[in-house]
């Protein structure tokens, strides 16, 4: 009895110690923001009084509302591009089954142990001869396909009863109403966990964007962060407050979307 | 004749709806894996390019930036995966636990860090582990250091900072996967177990872990590939040098160096990415073959 209350006891501690460690860096940032540059490198974690400083600092260094106007542009188009075109390819492969498309399929998935370094120097020359550099179409484009959530909708789909789409189809409905309006409303929290994983995924994005936004006024948030960070000393008080703007949008997502994303996986595992 | 003309018009109707997928993947990622493979041949400094053989294969052998970059990736690999899958395990299982208290809201706060942005995060930790900053001041004052560690300017320790970063913004994450799983398993099992006397860890290695082997795969292949690319974090910390010392230089990272920094090699800097696709093949080959031998023994 006493080894299983210690166990327990044991237990306890290593989540609260897990818990306060994934959430000291979002109080650190918050209390940041209102901190110097020089108290935040001193270490000082309680509420400062820097705040407006670092607004206006950060506000006067960056074309805020371009660049948010930017990040959201390309996440949000971005996103609402993906989950059409993937969960139309995981409907598709998974409603209609056939030899070729198995294959197909199966080679769709070896793909995606390749990473994105190995298409990064064609994929930019490709971009810069058709002269699309440096526009939002180039940063879009490349993410739209995504393997990994066409695979996600494949094995949701499983789940999705096939006696509704043949009483769809007894009705006289016609296949793309059937997914339009059966399938899209029965599968919502699979297209919740995608919109949580897409749209993080396209807010986040790095590497594609820091090769193909060139000039300041298309950049993202998340460039002009790094930019900001890569400083000889770079003003930790004003990143810091420019850092939970640009995670606000994703928490915001998150925590709207979180009970239906669990559900979502737990459609996908199984 | 009904019944065929039926069947073909479902396949046609299949096409139909992964067309736009394909299209899209074949421009965007078939053709320039292809096109890099057939670059990672060639030799010369910007577009001007010349086959070359196996010449930039040979040059990798003797490019010690090269090694070091690989030696570096592979650090993070070995390291990284395995303390995060291990965490995400402990914190799933600990988690399936109907009878915990606040299971909600461990769950949720240890999914946070998913939520942030790669160079957010890192962004945030770099303030955090400057030479004077909280943490240190934390670890001195706890007595476990005598004096600050220099996080971003030694080799050694800059590693491991970042292995504790990525750690800190992935395991969540992975633990989430193993959750979902974790719920289709069915309880009796369980019960019928801890009635026969089986202890918790001989029930957690016998029947936790083989029956969520495929997700454990499946995450681990992931995290090997996620590793293997590993960029955004090192090329934020060290602000773009790979530093100090190149001691966290990773392939991608100097892979882009390659390409945008210095005098652009498009050819070689094919051949690095391909190294990269070479290892994620072995690696993940490696692990299936783990993966496979254990269910037969």
């Amino acid at each position: 009895m006493t080894f299983a209350l210690v166990r327990r006891g044991l237990i306890y501690a290593l989540l609260s110690l897990a818990a306060f460690i994934s959430i000291f860096p979002f109080y650190w940032m918050v209390v940041g923001a209102t901190n110097t540059s020089a108290e935040i490198i001193k270490g000082k974690s309680s509420i400062g009084s820097a705040l407006i400083t670092n607004a206006m600092a950060f506000f006067s260094q960056v074309d805020a509302v371009r660049i948010f106007w930017n990040s959201g542009v390309i996440a949000i188009v971005g996103t609402i591009l993906t989950l059409a075109v993937s969960s139309l390819a995981g409907y598709g492969f998974e409603m209609f089954r056939s030899r070729i498309r198995e294959k197909l399929f199966g080679f769709l998935l070896l793909l995606l142990s390749i990473p994105f370094a190995a298409m990064m120097v064609p994929l930019f020359v490709m971009f810069s001869q058709a002269k699309l550099v440096n526009t939002f179409t180039a940063a879009i484009l490349p993410t739209v396909a995504s393997i990994f959530i066409i695979f996600y909708f494949r094995q949701a789909t499983k789940a999705f009863p096939r006696e509704l789409r043949d009483a769809a189809k007894i009705d006289g409905l016609k296949e793309w109403q059937i997914f339009l309006y059966v399938y899209l409303p029965v599968m919502r929290s699979t297209y919740a966990a995608a919109t949580i994983i897409v749209f993080m995924a396209n807010w986040n994005n790095y590497l594609w964007p820091l090769v193909v936004l060139q000039t300041a006024d298309n950049k993202t948030i998340t460039l002009i962060l790094s930019g900001l960070t890569a400083a000889y000393t770079p003003d930790y008080g004003l990143i810091l407050f420019g850092t939970v703007l640009a995670t606000l949008p994703t928490l915001i997502i998150f925590f709207l979307l979180q009970r239906r994303f669990v559900e979502g996986m737990l459609g996908a595992v199984k | 004749m009904a019944q065929a003309k039926l069947h073909r018009k479902e396949q046609v109707t299949g096409w139909v709806f992964i067309a736009p997928a394909l299209v899209l993947l074949g421009l965007f990622m078939i053709y320039p894996i292809v096109w890099s493979l057939w670059m990672s041949f060639q030799v010369g400094k910007g577009m001007n390019l010349s086959f070359g053989g196996f010449a930039n294969i040979v040059r990798l052998t003797k490019d010690a930036v090269f090694l070091r970059a690989l030696g570096n990736t592979f650090t993070f690999f070995v390291f990284q995966v395995p303390i995060m899958i291990v965490l995400a395990l402990l914190f799933a299982v600990a988690l399936n636990d109907s009878t915990l208290k606040f299971r909600g809201f461990f769950r949720t706060a240890i999914f946070l860090p998913c939520a942030t942005s790669l160079i957010a995060y890192s962004t945030v930790f770099k303030s955090m582990f400057a030479i004077d900053g909280v943490v240190n001041q934390t670890l001195m004052e706890l007595h476990l250091i005598a004096s600050p560690i220099s996080w971003l300017g030694d080799p050694f320790w800059a590693k491991v900072l970042i292995i504790m970063a990525i750690t800190w913004r992935w395991t969540g994450y992975n633990m989430i996967f193993y959750l979902a799983a974790l719920q289709n398993v069915d309880r009796s099992i369980y019960e019928a177990a801890r009635i026969d006397g089986v202890p918790a860890w001989a029930r957690f290695r016998y029947l936790t872990i083989p029956m969520l082997k495929p997700v454990i795969l499946f995450t681990t292949v992931i995290s090997t590939i996620g590793t293997l690319q590993l960029f955004d974090e090192v090329y934020n910390f060290s602000a773009g040098t790979g530093g100090p010392a190149d001691s966290t230089l990773t392939l991608s990272l100097y892979i882009y160096n390659l390409t945008f920094k210095f005098m652009p090699s498009f050819g070689y800097s094919a051949t690095v990415s391909w190294v990269i696709v070479v290892l994620v093949g072995i690696l993940s080959f490696l692990q299936f073959m783990i993966a496979r031998d254990r269910r037969t023994s």
